[in-house]
């Protein structure tokens, strides 16, 4: 069989696109956890990130060779950075206009996701008359080369870039949460706003601050993936509904879920994709949605923020 | 005065829930307020707290309106809520639960634990167990203990004796008796009288929205209407079921 | 600008007599210049750079930020700061002086009040409308009567059916075009040996298409919203968002839909009855009556649902789901029954579209779906009467700026229609009496107005 030829290659390419996911997902799954919402914009702030970061990252690099060294790592970390903080401003502009607001006035949750997609639908639009309306690629940062080979599947530069950068900003999530003031008070207001609000958490500024956070890992992950495929005004929708999918598969409002979950559909998408037909690889993260929400709709590690600390 | 409600009226929309409260709470008393099921008493507290805002009147501490007040930082003034229903973190175990008490400030944490596990030694042995998993009675106590991990000057309580064993029910009022004893101001909620006016310095009684009789806890304890209806006594035939409220405000014992 | 808009600093006392107190330059001082004030300046200023640049040149992703500096560095630019400005004294000074214009405006207040409250007679007004409907094709040019057709009177009938998912059941449904693909394929499929790969072995008339587009949708709406709708309502919208991005994949890439060519060639409707033949045919018009016929019969019919016992347990589910299915309610067939009406609108709406014209996967974009959202949405959920005028005010608007504001673009103004109407008009414009009533106790934390649980918590934020 060729897919046992395969199956290490795609389990390279799996973990690789899944990792990106895992970082979107918790985006969702951070915004679930404090208010019970979809946010569905949260595909557009992954959208802004990436070209501010691709942006940031051309300017750098300025149409010439391709930098290696030092000048690769620059590079790279100034887009991740910029990408970063393109979305933090986007989530945290989202908040102040689409959410508070309705959120001041107890609105029902129905107005919460018609406002997040007119948010949406403002955001792709606009990106799309600004940036134009075709893909962009990025030149590349750095020589794509093999690094090395595991298993016969080989790992290149940029996967490896990606995986080691997912990995870390999850790690370092996964702490913030489990162990900072921050972190303790999102987890209460996740659990209980009111209780947590008589307790001198102020739920507004934990609010504002989960959705920086989303947007900075996003705004991050949207640079890693233009950097991989390609940037366009509606590239947000299918990673964000691929990532949503990862936070329900792992449970929603559970930030460990939500990194199983991204790397588990990575997987299943990078085999499928094979396996069947690659222009249907899409169907697959929705067939998982649908097969989750129908067999264990609490995701695999169940929902609630706490539990993951 | 530490705490005042001054002609409170809150609203739920349409539906007016308080009318014209005005109830007084002093430095190190303690006070219950007694109503049936729906009449404020809860959403009294929860105007204390500033989850709600009242439409018209004023919650006033230390003589200042707290409406300008962002409700978070009411612990920082010194009052903490053990709320309806307890509201335990399920999540968190018994250890972060007391730290979230002492979320505004955290320098006597250690301290404090201490003088929590002292009051309730069953938190201690519970320590890391998840919030949502003890039975009701320590959950009772962990808000308690909870609350009084901020240092507060007045513990708003309500209802601590609902749904538990007459035991802990028992446990639970000395430890609002020794918590007090300690300086600490208490606004009780329940729907247990006797056992609330044993303990308190005075009382309110709550109906429909208003204080329909007022007094220190001893003369309600003696008060006819309120055996009848709060400690479900037989008094003899009521004067009259139909008897016109005694007016708000109005002095009656 | 939340702080400030909703929650603007205290009034001042009235001012006594007709006089103004002379503390009124004070006011106007500390409201504009105070700490919010200059707050709302800024936020009034950057809506007016927002603006600018919203209605700018574009550019392209080799040049990126080339619009925006165009945009900023036109002399138009002063006029979008100017209005900026007068938004901001606006906002600042109504809330001062709103005492006294309510003063002034006291009688005419009182007037349309009495009036609203008066039951007139809405056989009247709506025959007015009908009327008006049916003569204004005749006062427009060719392509304004095109528009009437593809843009409103097909927009028009599928947000009567997007508002039963949403007005009616309050959850929210964002694969809505999907459904209006599966009756234009099917009238292919159907009605044509040649518009797309694959044909039924009987050719049959495109009026024979419209109850099977009904029951194919309709069977779509149950598959899809049988398993999701056991869960929390707001899962609905993520999968039917998936579901219409993968009808628009399967179109795109399947051998059998032709793939992006799209189909030709589907016939237009035509009637053989008793002798009689008669053939919709390039000319709008006809089509226009016939789909203005279907909105009345529409609305007619989703009136009586409202009224019925079915739409009270609509209403029931809304204001609070759990009391519902205690009175015994079904409430999970009911949310079901609602998908379903509304996916069948929309099938029934793409055999109509499919008999008129060609179509391919592009017409059934993401975009369409949250087109008719922002149609209902703008209209005012649950309001039939609503979404139609709303729909005629936006599309209308659309066609009318159509040099002015490139297609691609409208919808960045309509996510702002979305995102304004959801701040400061949730109901809509024509409101649906029950909805608005709904809103607002829910706002004051009575009851529900949808059917996904409980509103995210206020608490906590500072009032």
């Amino acid at each position: 069989m060729d897919f046992v030829h395969q199956f290490w290659q795609l389990t390279v390419d799996g973990l690789m696109s899944g990792s990106l996911y895992a970082v979107i997902a918790l985006g969702y799954t951070l915004v679930y956890g404090v208010l019970q919402l979809i946010n569905f914009a949260h595909s557009e702030v992954f959208m802004l990130g990436a070209f501010g970061g691709l942006f940031a990252a051309r300017g750098l690099m300025d149409g010439g060779d391709t930098p290696s060294g030092l000048a690769s790592v620059g590079i790279v970390a100034v887009g991740l950075g910029v990408g970063a903080m393109v979305g933090a401003l986007a989530a945290f502009t989202l908040e102040r206009v689409a959410y508070r607001p309705l959120r001041r006035r107890g609105a029902p949750r129905l107005a919460f996701l018609i406002s997040a997609i007119g948010a949406s639908l403002f955001a792709v639009n606009l990106a799309g008359k600004e940036f134009g309306r075709n893909n962009v690629s990025m030149p590349e940062p750095f020589t794509n080369g093999e690094v090395f080979k595991i298993f016969g599947a080989s790992v290149n530069t940029k996967t490896l870039v990606i995986f080691v950068v997912a990995a870390a900003m999850l790690l370092i999530l996964d702490t913030l949460v489990a162990r900072t003031r921050l972190g303790q008070s999102i987890r209460a207001v996740a659990q209980d706003s009111d209780t947590a609000v008589m307790m001198g958490v102020n739920v507004d500024r934990v609010i504002v601050l989960t959705f920086i956070i989303g947007g900075l890992l996003a705004g991050a992950g949207g640079f890693l993936y233009a950097m991989t495929f390609t940037a366009s005004f509606t590239m947000g929708f299918i990673p964000g509904v691929k990532a949503f999918t990862a936070a329900v598969l792992g449970g929603i409002g559970n930030v460990r879920g939500a990194m199983l979950g991204g790397v588990l559909l990575g997987l299943i998408e990078s085999y499928g994709g094979y396996i069947f037909q690659a222009s249907y690889k899409n169907v697959i993260a929705f067939l998982v949605l649908v097969l989750i929400l129908m067999i264990r709709p609490q995701g695999l590690l169940g929902e609630r923020l706490g539990r993951a600390a | 005065m530490l705490l005042e409600l001054v002609d409170v009226e809150v609203a739920y929309g349409a539906v007016t829930a308080l009318r014209g409260v005005r109830l007084t709470v002093d430095n190190g008393e303690i006070v219950t307020l007694l109503g049936a099921n729906g009449a404020g008493k809860t959403t009294t507290l929860r105007t204390i707290s500033g989850l709600l805002r009242p439409r018209a009147g004023q919650v006033l501490l230390d003589g200042e309106p707290l409406s300008k007040i962002p409700a978070h930082q009411l612990i920082r003034r010194g009052v903490a809520h053990s709320p309806e229903g307890r509201r335990i973190f399920p999540a968190m175990s018994v250890r972060e639960n007391l730290l979230m008490g002492a979320f505004h400030d955290r320098k006597h944490v250690a301290e404090d634990l201490e003088r929590v596990f002292a009051l309730f030694p069953r938190l201690k042995e519970r320590v890391s167990q998840a919030g949502g998993t003890l039975s009701g009675g320590e959950q009772q106590m962990l808000a308690i203990g909870r609350a009084i991990m901020s240092r507060p000057r007045l513990l708003l309580l309500d209802e601590p004796s609902m749904g538990l064993a007459p035991l802990v029910v028992q446990t639970i009022f000395e430890v609002i008796a020794q918590i007090n004893a300690t300086g600490v101001a208490v606004l009780l909620v329940e729907q247990n009288a006797a056992q609330a006016l044993k303990i308190a310095n005075r009382g309110y009684v709550l109906e429909t929205g208003q204080v329909v009789l007022e007094g220190p806890a001893g003369e309600l304890l003696a008060d006819d209407r309120v055996r009848q209806a709060y400690l479900g006594e037989d008094v003899g035939p009521p004067e009259s079921p139909a008897a016109p409220p005694v007016q708000v405000g109005e002095k009656i014992l | 600008m939340t702080t400030t808009a909703t929650h603007p600093s205290p009034a001042p006392p009235t001012p006594s007599g007709s006089g103004l107190p002379p503390s009124i330059g004070k006011w106007l001082t500390e409201a504009l210049f105070g700490r919010a004030g200059l707050r709302m300046l800024a936020v009034c200023l950057g809506l007016g750079v927002l603006s600018a640049i919203v209605t700018g040149p574009g550019s392209t992703a080799d040049e990126p930020f080339d619009g925006i500096r165009r945009s900023v560095i036109d002399p138009r630019i002063v006029t979008f700061l100017l209005l900026g400005v007068a938004l901001w004294v606006v906002v600042r000074v109504t809330p001062l002086v709103w005492p006294i214009l309510v003063r002034g405006f006291e009688p005419a207040r009182a007037q349309v009040t009495e009036l609203s409250r008066q039951r007139y007679s809405p056989i009247g007004l709506n025959l007015a409308l009908l009327a008006f409907a049916i003569l204004i094709p005749l006062a427009l040019g060719a392509p304004a009567r095109q528009s009437l057709v593809n843009d409103i009177a097909i927009y028009a009938l599928l947000a009567l059916g997007l508002n039963v998912v949403i007005g009616y059941a309050g959850m929210l449904d964002l694969g809505y075009i999907a459904f209006f693909a599966i009756g234009a394929y099917a009238t292919a499929y159907f009605t044509s040996e040649k518009a797309i790969n694959v044909h039924s072995p009987v050719i049959l008339n495109p009026f024979f298409v419209f109850p099977i587009a009904f029951v194919l949708a309709a069977i779509a709406g149950v598959i899809l919203g049988g398993p999701t709708l056991r869960l929390r309502g707001d899962y609905l919208a993520i999968v039917t968002l998936g579901f219409g991005e993968i009808i628009q994949l399967i179109a795109n890439n399947s051998e059998f839909t032709n793939g992006p060519r799209g189909a030709f060639g589907v016939p237009h409707l035509s009637i053989h009855v008793f002798g009689f033949h008669y053939e919709w045919g390039q000319d709008p018009l006809p089509y226009y009556y016939l789909l203005l016929g279907l909105i009345v019969i529409t609305m007619i019919a989703f009136g009586q649902l409202e009224r019925s016992r079915i739409g009270r347990a609509w209403a029931a589910i809304r204001e609070d789901e759990i009391a519902a299915e205690a009175t015994g309610v079904p409430t999970l067939r009911l949310k079901l029954l609602a998908f379903a009406i509304g996916a069948s609108v929309s099938g029934f709406a793409g055999v109509m579209y499919a008999s008129k014209q060609f179509f391919n996967p592009q017409t059934f974009s993401l975009q369409a779906s949250f087109l008719v959202v922002t149609l209902v949405i703008f209209g005012g959920m649950g309001s039939r009467l609503g979404v139609v005028v709303g729909t005629v005010i936006l599309q209308g608007l659309a066609f009318v700026l159509r040099d002015l504001v490139p297609a691609t673009d409208r919808l960045i103004y309509f996510g702002a229609v979305v995102i304004i109407m959801m701040i400061f008009r949730p109901q809509g414009v024509i409101p649906s009496r029950r909805r608005k009533r709904e809103i607002k106790l829910s706002e004051a934390g009575i009851g529900g107005a949808d059917s996904l649980g409980a509103a995210p918590t206020a608490a906590g934020s500072q009032t």
